[in-house]
């Protein structure tokens, strides 16, 4: 999926200016990182795309259309194509692993056969399988992150994003998940990942979109 | 359309599954909601069996015509006999003085009293039945030309308590509808503020299940079989709590109605009755799930 920020000012109630002016494209499977000081406009930018907020001025385009004018009744579906992992993995912790992974095939309205093929692809993906009865709480951390992570891919989206998600990990976790981030990029899943752990960044490679005050300060190609 | 109905029956299970899970709170809600739809509906039993009673007692619409002491018996019998030709009446039974005495003095009660007595206090009395088609107000004007008569002393007419009866059928039927009506509003309160409850217990799911692409309806619907079911069971508890009832009546109006010379089937709840019962409680049962739905779960938009 080919995401495109075209003069893109995100200004939330207060005045405060979470983007301005923000132009960037990103090719279909390409993988990003966006990096930043924490206020830098990282998480506004996944938001936008998420349509948990929406721009002020400007567009975003994804595959050619612009989805800050979408109407609100067309915003589920529009999530359903995008597979999302927040830094506390917001994992429902009444419910077991499988639960908590097939709840986007729940809300696509998949048969129940379907579900479970698929959860169970998605679990060995992260390497979790035959966790599925397990409540996260009897998870560690990292593979709380991880079932996030099969959480987002189960429906296999053509692009993910990820605000943080080694904010709450030691590093050679971290490098764990990030290594599994690339994985799944590999097989044409456009990635775009928020993080403000460039140490970890220069063992991965990837292009990287650098954010200072809510401006677009670097964009440094992979090499 | 097929996952549509199984995404449905899901939902439907999955609702009944969660109370099942939380068995105090839903017992308590669910007990609630049954005895408020009981008491409108067992009011109405009460007064069903009101009116099949009066509606016993409309036939049987004689009146007593009670001669003065002192006319003799040749007048009553003459009277009698006129009466027997008026226009309207059926039938005139006369019952003399002496009849009516020998009747009391076989009940013990009267017995020692009477024979106090030197005379026969009693007077002469014409029992008149009127025809099956003659109106009460041919019935009635028969009774005050009685009454004008100077050999008449009363006339008693048995219908005047079967119209006060009807009268206070009346009242009770209208303030069953004001109950049922004000109950069924309870009950709509009481579903949309367990759902109210619920929708903010499960906030950070809902949040997740809007983020992950739920639309509203996903959303709304596990809330709203709640309410289905709050409803539903409710409502056969209510039917439940009618029965039981009744059938802790049953033996003292069986011995009630063997007093009044039995004869008298005492009614449950007809079919229609049931039905509004059911379908009072499912409406109240969405409505109140409709109502926490349709104000709390608008409000809720996912935050990262």
């Amino acid at each position: 999926m080919m995401i495109s920020f075209e003069s893109v000012t995100k200004r939330y109630a207060g005045g405060r200016d979470g983007l301005s002016e923000v132009s960037l494209l990103i090719e279909s499977g390409e993988l990003a990182f966006i990096t930043g000081h924490s206020g830098a406009g990282k998480s506004t930018l996944l938001k936008l795309i998420g349509l948990i907020e929406r721009p002020t001025r400007g567009q975003v385009l994804m595959d050619g259309r612009n989805i800050g004018r979408l109407p609100r009744r067309a915003i589920p579906a529009h999530r359903r194509k995008i597979g999302m992992v927040f830094q506390d993995h917001k994992l429902l912790p009444d419910r077991s692993i499988f639960d908590n992974v097939s709840l986007p095939l729940i809300i696509a309205g998949m048969s129940r056969r379907d579900i479970e093929k698929r959860v169970r692809a998605a679990l060995d993906q992260v390497s979790l399988l035959g966790r599925e009865a397990h409540r996260p709480e009897m998870l560690s951390t990292g593979e709380q992150q991880r079932v996030g992570i099969a959480r987002a891919v189960v429906s296999r989206p053509k692009l993910l994003i990820a605000d943080e998600p080694t904010g709450n990990l030691d590093p050679a976790l971290s490098l764990e998940i990030m290594l599994l981030f690339r994985r799944l990029n590999e097989v044409g899943v456009t990635t775009l990942i928020a993080t403000h752990d460039i140490g970890l960044l220069d063992q991965l490679g990837g292009r990287r979109l650098m954010l200072d005050q809510g401006r677009l300060a670097a964009d440094l190609q992979a090499h | 359309m097929g996952n549509f109905l199984i995404r449905h029956a899901q939902s439907c299970i999955a609702a009944l599954g969660k109370l099942c899970r939380h068995p105090i709170g839903s017992v308590l809600t669910i007990a609630v909601i049954g005895i408020a739809l009981a008491l409108p509906a067992g009011l109405s039993v009460v007064v069903r069996n009101g009116e099949a009673i009066a509606g016993n007692w409309e036939t049987a619409r004689d009146f007593s015509v009670y001669l003065k002491p002192g006319v003799s018996l040749a007048s009553a019998e003459k009277l009698r006999d006129e009466l027997a030709q008026t226009a309207g009446i059926a039938k005139v039974e006369l019952i003399s003085a002496d009849t009516a005495l020998s009747q009391f003095q076989a009940t013990p009660t009267y017995d020692a009293v009477l024979a106090v007595l030197d005379d026969n206090p009693l007077p002469h009395t014409l029992v008149l039945r009127p025809e099956e088609a003659a109106t009460t107000e041919a019935m009635t004007a028969i009774a005050d030309e009685l009454t004008e008569r100077a050999d008449v002393d009363l006339v008693q007419l048995d219908t005047e308590w079967v119209a006060r009866l009807n009268a206070i059928l009346d009242v009770a039927r209208r303030s069953i509808w004001i109950a049922a009506v004000l109950l069924v509003g309870a009950v709509i309160v009481i579903v949309g503020n367990t759902i109210r409850l619920d929708i903010q217990h499960q906030r950070a799911e809902i949040e997740v299940a809007k983020l992950l692409g739920a639309t509203d309806a996903f959303v709304r619907r596990p809330f709203l079989y709640t309410g289905f079911w709050y409803g539903l069971v409710g409502s056969l508890i209510a039917l439940a709590v009618l029965a039981l009832s009744l059938l802790l009546l049953s033996d003292p109006v069986a011995r009630l109605s063997a007093l009044y010379g039995g004869g008298f089937q005492p009614l449950g709840l007809d079919r229609d009755g049931a039905f509004t019962v059911l379908g009072g409680g499912l409406l109240a049962g969405l409505g109140g799930a409709w109502s926490a739905v349709a104000r709390h779960l608008a409000d809720i938009q996912p935050t990262v």
